[in-house]
């Protein structure tokens, strides 16, 4: 299929078009307001940034199901976020307060939600493979047709834990997708001096449908979710999904002087060439489905939406310190 | 303190470590540091910073994210002619690595009726209040203590940290050596800057006193001294006993102490239950229980997953305040 083609039978009409436009853009002025909390120092704990990798987290949420499942990981608020968490309640557990969604217990690393199938981000690298599998493995057994996406960053290809867990869900043909964020760095070194091989050969050794898809381009990385995640539904096993992307950012936000791991001049030309949502909008206005001023109403909306989120966690109170020994055990 | 040892010089515990290292990269070359982004990055504490500049690559070793995967090929390197040292970034990652350390590392020396041998020396971290939340706060050192054929070293201050660890890695026995995060940059102290090394299996009484003996380890040696200070102001005289390696452990100064001031107390900050307080007080209880005015007492982290919010977290580690109440409750003062 081309790549036309494809985009065209996953079915994107404008207002999805336009609304991935719109996640993507709420993503990042999320995160932009997480670095000025962090600055401030009214955000406490580490703060690890999803921006400039927006289009994965919404071009595979996009090809999901509300009761779909998802795990996510230390870098999760864009998977969250685009899964369909509430930006207020999420602010309010990145400040640990107890309208957040794990009663401030979980913090920035660990979102959860039900509602919205998050099983959990998970601040152990690759600790999210057993749980995405357990999720497919639930859904076949149960008959539900819930697919369960696993994110992860290509750091996490030196657990063993994960192909541990991608044996088994291509034996028992369970409907998962391990989508696999290849930002290039695992903290502050390259992925090349960590991973030998060819990323793609190792679902492909277990014999895992597996694809390579341009992370910053949100049709792309949609119509490669739709066709797999539809064929993990119809119960043709996992898939792995290998995303080229950026974090335009450092590690956490404390990670300012990056110069010794990534030179400048390549964040630039991430910047400038790759940006998803510069690319997104582009196309929109090329094709005639949005003008300039539309996409600036979105990006003004989201805005103050993510303002008055903020607002919202700020004045939030803190749970009472007797909460601390509940929830312990169900 | 050994004639080796010269100048000495303020250095914080971090810097304590990275000269230990230092020291024994130079002086052995069977020495390597194998773990995640210890080269340029210098760990994600900065421990390591420089230690690659002058070592190179060979000796200062970025591994993959593979936790099991690089401590069990240094527990191979150690019985085949190297001296490894591993850095796991968070104690929590210990739950990673205790098959390779528990059922191989452990077990080699002995298995093998003594005929090998494991020189691996195992870094790592413990210690909460980072608002790091439950999976990078934890200081799981009870965990290793309960697998005979390990050494389990827990240093609290930079003097004891440079000697603990040169002798750590001098040691033909597989070590795990945990840092208190928090003392990396807060606590500081004299080191001498030669030579010299503190053996394990010595406790080291941290401040002398009458009235009750405060044994406490790690993050908690400074919480104990805090709290000594507070309870000389109503009259209480505190001694300050920090065991510095939890095995070998050494009891007699630990008995010795409680048999002079009667009353005894255990802060650490690992789990409350099934922990390394309740071991301690275990062994006073079976050595002095004849020299004691009651019952031993013990502070711990409170028993539930480390949370994030500040407000709550607090609550679960032992404060000054907490060890000051309870010590005078003891004393009935
Ligand atoms: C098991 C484990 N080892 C180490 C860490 C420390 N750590 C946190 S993030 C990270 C790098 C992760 O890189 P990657 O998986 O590529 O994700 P990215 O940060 O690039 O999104 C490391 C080593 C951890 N959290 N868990």
């Amino acid at each position: 299929m081309t790549t036309a083609t494809r985009q065209a039978a996953a079915g994107l009409d404008v207002e999805t078009l336009l609304r991935m436009y719109r996640q993507m853009a709420a993503i990042r002025l999320f995160e932009e307001r997480v670095s000025d909390l962090y600055t401030r120092a009214l955000m406490p704990g580490l703060a690890h940034l999803y921006i400039g990798e927006e289009a994965v987290a919404v071009g595979i949420c996009e090809a999901l199901r509300p009761d779909d499942y998802l795990t996510s990981t230390h870098r999760g608020h864009g998977h969250c976020l685009a899964k369909g968490a509430a930006p207020h309640l999420m602010f309010a557990e990145l400040l640990g307060k107890e309208a957040g969604y794990c009663k401030g217990k979980g913090g920035s690393m660990h979102i959860a939600d039900p509602a919205t199938g998050n099983l959990g981000a998970n601040a152990i690298v690759g600790g999210g493979a057993g749980i995405a599998t357990g999720a497919a493995f639930s859904s076949k057994w149960l008959g539900t047709g819930r697919v369960a996406v696993c994110f992860f960053g290509e750091g996490a290809l030196g657990q063993g834990v994960l192909y541990e867990t991608m044996n088994l869900a291509q034996l028992w043909k369970l409907p998962v997708i391990y989508a696999c964020e290849n930002n290039l760095y695992n903290e502050y070194t390259h992925c090349s001096e960590t991973t030998a091989g060819d990323m793609l050969a190792r679902p492909a050794a277990l014999g895992i449908a597996a694809e390579r898809v341009d992370g910053q381009d949100v049709r792309e990385v949609h119509a490669a979710a739709s066709a797999i995640v539809e064929r993990a539904r119809r119960g043709e096993g996992p898939g792995f999904l290998l995303l080229d992307t950026y974090r335009y950012r450092g590690h956490h936000v404390g990670d300012v002087a990056r110069e010794y791991y990534r030179p400048k001049q390549e964040e630039q030309r991430w910047m400038s060439e790759r940006d998803p949502i510069a690319l997104h909008g582009d196309w929109l206005v090329s094709e005639g489905l949005a003008d300039r001023a539309a996409l600036e109403r979105i990006q003004s909306e989201v805005a103050s939406e993510m303002d008055a989120a903020v607002e919202f966690a700020v004045k939030a109170p803190y749970p009472d310190p007797s909460t601390v020994d509940e929830d312990v055990y169900a | 303190m050994p004639e080796t040892a010269t100048a000495l010089r303020e250095l914080t515990f971090g810097e304590a470590i990275r000269e230990a290292l230092a020291e024994e990269l130079r002086r052995d070359p069977r020495v390597v540091l194998l773990g995640e982004d210890v080269a340029e990055a210098g760990t994600a504490f900065k421990v390591l910073k420089g230690l690659v500049e002058e070592f190179g690559k060979d000796r200062v070793i970025d591994t993959p994210i593979s936790e099991p995967g690089f401590t069990g090929l240094a527990v191979g390197a150690a019985m085949t002619g190297m001296r490894p040292v591993v850095d796991i970034m968070f104690g929590d990652f210990m739950a990673l690595i205790m098959d390779q350390v528990a059922n191989q590392a452990a077990k080699v020396h002995y298995m093998s009726g003594g005929k090998w041998k494991v020189p691996l020396v195992i870094r790592t971290t413990m210690g909460a209040t980072r608002r790091s939340a439950a999976q990078h706060s934890q200081s799981l050192h009870a965990w290793p203590s309960h697998i005979p054929g390990l050494k389990v070293v827990v240093p609290s201050t930079p003097y004891d940290a440079k000697g603990l660890l040169k002798a750590a890695i001098r040691d033909d026995n597989p070590v795990v050596f945990f840092e208190d995060k928090i003392s990396y940059a807060k606590v500081k102290g004299p080191v001498p800057a030669g030579d010299y090394t503190v053996p394990i299996g010595v406790a080291d009484v941290k401040r002398l006193g009458r009235d009750i003996t405060l044994v406490a380890t790690s993050s908690m040696v400074q919480v104990a001294l805090g709290a000594a200070t507070m309870l000389e102001e109503v009259g209480i005289s505190a001694e300050v006993v920090d065991p510095r390696t939890m095995w070998p452990l050494d009891e007699t100064t630990l008995v010795e102490s409680v048999r002079k001031t009667s009353r005894a107390m255990v802060v650490d900050e690992g789990y409350y239950r099934y922990g390394v307080t309740g071991e301690i007080a275990s062994v006073i209880a079976e050595n002095a229980f004849y020299d004691l005015d009651g019952p031993v007492r013990r502070l711990g982290a409170r028993h539930v997953p480390v949370p994030f919010s500040p407000v709550l977290e607090d609550a679960t580690v032992p404060t000054e305040r907490d060890v000051f109440e309870l010590a005078r409750k003891m004393c009935n003062r």
